[in-house]
């Protein structure tokens, strides 16, 4: 029989410090619970149960005819195209804030702390980035539908804006928590940080940031559904004129579209994955 | 093709140096111990000695990749810590620093690995246009067949083996326009034979450019059969620095002592020192 408290210096010294943050985090829920009225109860109450089952049943069959689905197929085109217009644009202003952020490519850094120059831009670039993403694409594209007009030319921007912010601050961080040994190699042979970055962070963390950057290009259709619904152009600015008709049967069409579109994103990202692998 | 002129070898001088890991905490003890010693260019040295006795620390030291806690070291008479960011990476573009695990990114391809080592002498320019097509790839060539390896010239480097993969670490330095070479344990992932052969074309080559060369070795053996000068080092202090001819057994049991095993043979499991493993990324 083995002795029931066993000896002091057998036991896991992690537990206690485990089991703490374990209750912290549980008890620093339940009050958020509160805040957002968290009552799934009511779903199943028979009155709500009736009015979303009459919703839903309106969903079938989703609507077809030529002419409507040859305007849902020039929307959807719009849609991909805010998407992608909007992450090339992001994508240009990322690359460059990330290079910029990246503690992997400081030269200062190399013997141990980083030079106090140098911490302070890439903090400043870290703001940067932190204030590109912290405006919702929504509020971004509502500024830029008064300065452009209505249209796809204001979601592109927005979702530039956002998205740039998002873009730089995980790449980052991707390159920082990565494998870094060939980087820190070259850096320490002379090379330059460009030339580091070319040769050395690029080839480690390839099929990192395509997977992440195509994973943003699905949320970039996605929220390019709901800049439409400002005026943004799109299948969103489709989606909110059936829904505020009350068109189920449009609704379930639009959002059909949606999940090809997300399903095309992922086979994409993981044959890209493969092809990089 | 092969500039030999270019390639003059650093004089290295290290007055009472003494470094520390900048992970390890501000007093702990340091790695290196007020170590005074001096190599001419062209030199050749083997740096041996039981693990931890700092070897590894000693040449990321000399490769400026260190601060030294304390004394000073210069190269061609410059103290390379007085020196602005610019000037100093600059320096680094003439020295050569190869860790003992390989630094290759596993989706490289070997060519593109070896040619990254030109990238001190290369402008942006010229290195961006060498990733659509490679610039020097007889240079590479050359230096993979040194290494017995040029049939992997257009292989991935994480379809090499792992001595393939030291091999190619290597040859890096041939491609290297450094005048000073700080190559780490060059032999941990080798074959006798190969061993041997990668020693022979490492101080052939050197010997040929007129390089400095500083190696840290766990196999005595082929240090003092290779190398003209030997450099004991125990516990981060210099314990004798003496031509090969004059180490005895007795240098050799001393240095070694409580560490008998590492003399016989190969290093105890676990004591090198590697990279982290690679994290994964969830997000």
């Amino acid at each position: 029989m083995a002795p029931a408290t066993p000896h002091p210096a057998l036991r896991d010294p992690a537990w206690s410090g485990r089991l703490f943050w374990a209750l912290t985090g549980a008890a620093l829920l339940v009050p958020m619970l509160w805040a957002t009225e968290f009552r799934p109860w009511i779903l199943f109450e028979p009155a709500s149960l009736r009015s979303s089952l009459r919703f839903i049943a309106e969903f079938f069959p989703p609507k077809g005819g030529r002419e409507f689905l040859a305007l849902i197929a020039y929307e959807s085109w719009r849609t991909v195209a805010i998407a992608t217009c909007g992450m090339a644009l992001a994508l240009l202003l990322a690359i460059p804030l990330t290079l910029a952020a990246t503690a992997v490519l400081s030269v200062s850094a190399l013997p141990g702390r980083m030079n106090a120059l140098p911490f302070v831009l890439r903090q400043a670039v870290r703001w940067l980035l932190i204030v590109l993403r912290s405006v919702p694409e929504l509020v971004w594209a509502l500024v830029f539908v008064r300065v452009v007009g209505l249209g796809p030319t204001a979601g592109v921007l927005a979702i530039a804006l956002t998205y740039s912010g998002m873009l730089g601050k995980v790449y980052a961080e991707v390159l920082e928590s990565g494998e870094n040994h060939a980087t820190i190699a070259l850096l320490r042979n002379g090379s330059g940080r460009l030339q580091a970055f070319f040769y050395g962070v690029l080839p480690t963390n390839a099929a990192e940031l395509t997977s992440y950057t195509i994973y943003r290009w699905e949320c970039a259709i996605r929220s390019s559904a709901v800049l439409g619904f400002v005026g943004a152009g799109g299948l969103g600015q489709q989606l909110i004129t059936s829904l505020k008709m009350f068109n189920g049967a449009e609704v379930s069409t639009i959002l059909l579209v949606f999940v090809v579109l997300v399903g095309v994103a992922d086979w994409t990202s993981a044959k890209l994955r493969q092809v990089l692998a | 093709m092969l500039d030999l002129s270019s390639n003059p070898g650093l004089r290295i001088e290290l007055a009472a140096l003494a470094a520390r890991h900048p992970a390890a905490a501000s007093d702990a003890p340091a790695a290196l111990k007020s170590l005074t010693l001096a190599v001419a260019a062209g030199e050749q040295v083997a740096v041996i000695g039981p693990s931890g006795a700092g070897k590894t620390t000693l040449l990321q030291a000399i490769a400026c990749a260190l601060r030294p806690a304390a004394g000073r070291l210069l190269l061609d008479g410059e103290d390379p810590w007085s020196l602005p960011v610019a000037r100093l990476q600059h320096l680094r573009g003439r020295l050569f620093l190869a860790p003992q695990t390989p630094p290759l990114p596993p989706r490289q391809r070997t060519v593109t690995s070896l040619l990254a080592a030109r990238l001190p002498r290369q402008s942006l320019w010229t290195s961006l246009r060498s990733l659509v097509y490679p610039l020097g790839i007889d240079e590479a060539h050359e230096a993979l067949q040194r290494f017995d390896l040029a049939e992997k010239l257009w292989s991935r480097v994480d379809r090499l083996s792992g001595g393939e993969r030291q091999r190619v670490g290597l040859a890096r330095a041939l491609v290297a326009p450094a005048g000073l070479w700080l190559i780490d344990e060059p032999l941990s992932a080798l074959d006798p034979t190969r061993a041997a052969m990668a020693i022979d074309t490492l101080t052939g080559a050197a010997r040929e450019r007129g390089v400095t060369l500083l190696a840290t070795l766990h196999q005595v053996d082929v240090a003092v059969a290779r190398f003209p000068r030997i450099i004991g080092l125990r516990e981060g202090k210099l314990a004798f620095d003496l031509p090969a001819s004059e180490v005895t057994r007795d240098h050799l049991l001393r240095l070694y002592a409580q560490h008998e095993h590492e003399l016989a043979g190969a290093p105890p499991p676990g004591t090198d020192d590697r990279p982290p493993p690679p994290m994964i990324v969830c997000r």
